[in-house]
């Protein structure tokens, strides 16, 4: 037992010396995208706890991932917040945004379940288009150099954006790691497996949903505001459907109820649509085949198949 | 002796069909009761009512004293009660173990849950099965699995529906054994199909025939009862 813990704390932390590493060496351009991919596996990773560890699938993350960037943004913009106090209002909105969605959408199962996410998710999309006269709609505003100034160090300069870019995703995969192995996240995958079985233990199956998705909401929205404050933009289409099918994907891809299947998931998006752009202008073309071959030959995504073919214990 | 589960009254009836009607039982602390019937009879909707998976139409459940009818299932299952499915309701793909400890963590933490789970195997004799994935097991030995997870949650009342069903005879020997151990410590509601081990575990036993209840008394008593033997056992009677 203490082995594969020493193991699987090997692994883990090997990724986050790797990616601490990476950006000595990288160049500008890889530099740039990985900042931006380790923001949007933090998202990915808040999804994960949701839909691969408890079962749930929701087709609404985006109003949580917009929820953070949009508090953080008008904090800013109108409420004349410095970043770290808009940060922190993003991630409260977030918890209780996902809070307050989880009492209404949990009261249903499965389809139900993803049609009312989706259908709150698109009702916070409209709601930031009625607004747009604050929110500036589709065209979004800028956030500017000048109010990114966290504690005096200029988060638009790309080596503080990829350290700030790391520090968020390290702590979102370290959280996601050690709540799956704790005793509420063993119940979560127990909820996955067998829901009824779970209320016969003794475990009140509500509660816990509710935790779950409140979690997967709030680091969906710290994705969020990182996202508009490191890249300096907060527009709606965060808020448009697009945005809750990403995570999906990219969760899908990496491997769902795996730790660093997010992550796995989300680089590998991002340079797929990057490369084949740089072939032909069908990327999208491209991405599909390879979106279908991997569903056909690796169904449990990349780090799933690592699960089930070498080390059965990756949690 | 205090009656640790009190059902009055209890009755269920689904769109016109009545599956349990005005059922009046009485667990006493300790013992050990085998509910039994023909198939059909409304033994697992009876226990479902005790332990909260099917709301009844009318009457109420009692346990230490305690009006349970409207608690949820979890609540009661805290209180004490502890559930075994009929048909078998493992976590199929999470290992043996952590298929025990998931029963033993709600009351216990640490180092306590191994040790917990470790024995609860050990009863039931799946100790070296426990880094198994749960679905690769034999039929009967995942009867066994619902068992240990029964007993790790060290229930004060164990509802076991059909145990021994597809249990060789060297496991209901073992099985039999095992419940004889919780004998004065741990009270007992067995449906149960075997008349081997009705008649070899239970104090008491209740028969139930088209939901209600038919006779009760000591196994000799209801073996020797004409209405439980032109009901059920009438072949055998003979």
């Amino acid at each position: 037992m203490t082995r594969q813990t020493a193991r699987i704390l090997a692994l883990h932390g090997g990724l986050l010396a790797v990616l601490f590493a990476a950006q000595f060496v990288l160049p500008a351009y890889h530099h740039g995208n990985l900042a931006r991919i380790m923001v949007l596996a933090s998202y990915a990773i808040g999804y994960n706890i949701l839909f691969g560890y408890t079962g749930l699938l929701s087709l609404g993350h985006a109003l949580f991932f917009a929820a953070g960037m949009y508090a953080m943004g008008l904090g800013i913009q109108y409420g004349g917040l410095s970043p770290a106090p808009a940060f922190l209002a993003g991630v409260v909105a977030g918890a209780l945004i996902s809070g307050a969605l989880a009492l209404l959408a949990l009261r249903t199962t499965g389809v139900a379940f993803m049609i009312v996410t989706l259908m709150f998710a698109q009702a916070g999309y409209l709601t930031i288009l009625y607004f747009g006269e604050y929110t500036r709609g589709d065209e979004g505003f800028v956030i500017q150099t000048a109010q990114r100034m966290l504690w005096g160090i200029n988060l638009s300069d790309p080596v503080n954006r990829y350290f700030a870019a790391f520090g968020l995703f390290a702590i979102s995969l370290s959280l996601s790691l050690w709540m799956v192995r704790a005793p509420f996240g063993r119940v979560l995958v127990a909820i996955r497996e067998n829901e009824d079985r779970v209320q016969m233990l003794g475990y009140d199956t509500y509660v816990h949903k509710l935790g779950a998705m409140v979690v997967s909401g709030t680091i969906s929205a710290a994705a969020g505001a990182a996202y508009g404050l490191l890249f300096g933009y907060a527009g709606a289409s965060f808020a448009s459907v697009q945005y809750s099918i990403f995570p999906l994907l990219w969760v899908l891809l990496g491997g769902a109820g795996t730790v660093l299947g997010p992550f796995i998931g989300t680089l590998f998006m991002f340079y797929l649509i990057d490369l084949s752009s740089g072939v032909t202008t069908a990327y999208m073309l491209i991405a599909g085949v390879v979106l279908v071959a991997l569903t056909l030959f690796a169904p449990q995504g990349l780090a799933g198949e690592v699960r089930r073919r070498v080390w059965r214990g990756l949690p | 002796m205090s009656a640790l589960l009190s059902t009055r009254a209890l009755s269920k009836h689904f769109d016109g069909l009545v599956a349990v009607s005005d059922v009046d039982l009485d667990l006493t602390v300790g013992e050990v009761r085998a509910l039994i019937g023909p198939n059909g009879a409304g033994k697992t909707t009876l226990v479902g009512m005790i332990c909260g998976r099917i709301a009844p139409s009318s009457g109420t459940v009692a346990f230490d004293g305690r009006d349970i009818t409207a608690l949820p299932a979890h609540k009661r299952i805290g209180l004490g009660m502890a559930y075994t499915f009929q048909i078998t309701s493992v976590f199929a793909r999470l290992s043996v173990r952590e298929n025990v400890a998931l029963a033993a963590r709600r009351r216990l933490a640490g180092g306590h849950v191994d040790s917990a789970v470790h024995e609860a195997l050990a009863q039931v004799g799946l100790e070296e099965r426990a880094g198994e994935e749960a679905g690769n097991l034999s039929y009967g030995h995942q009867r066994l699995l619902e068992i240990a997870m029964g007993l790790a949650q060290a229930p004060r009342l164990l509802i076991l529906d059909e145990p021994t069903q597809g249990l060789s005879e060297g496991e209901i020997a073992r099985f039999t054994g095992l419940i004889g151990g919780l004998r004065g410590q741990t009270t007992v509601l067995l449906i149960e199909h075997n008349m081997r081990v009705v008649w070899d575990v239970a104090d008491r036993v209740t028969v139930l025939n088209f939901g209600e209840v038919l006779a009760e008394g000591t196994p000799q008593e209801i073996h020797e009862n004409r209405a439980v033997q032109a009901a059920y056992l009438g072949t055998e009677a003979g």
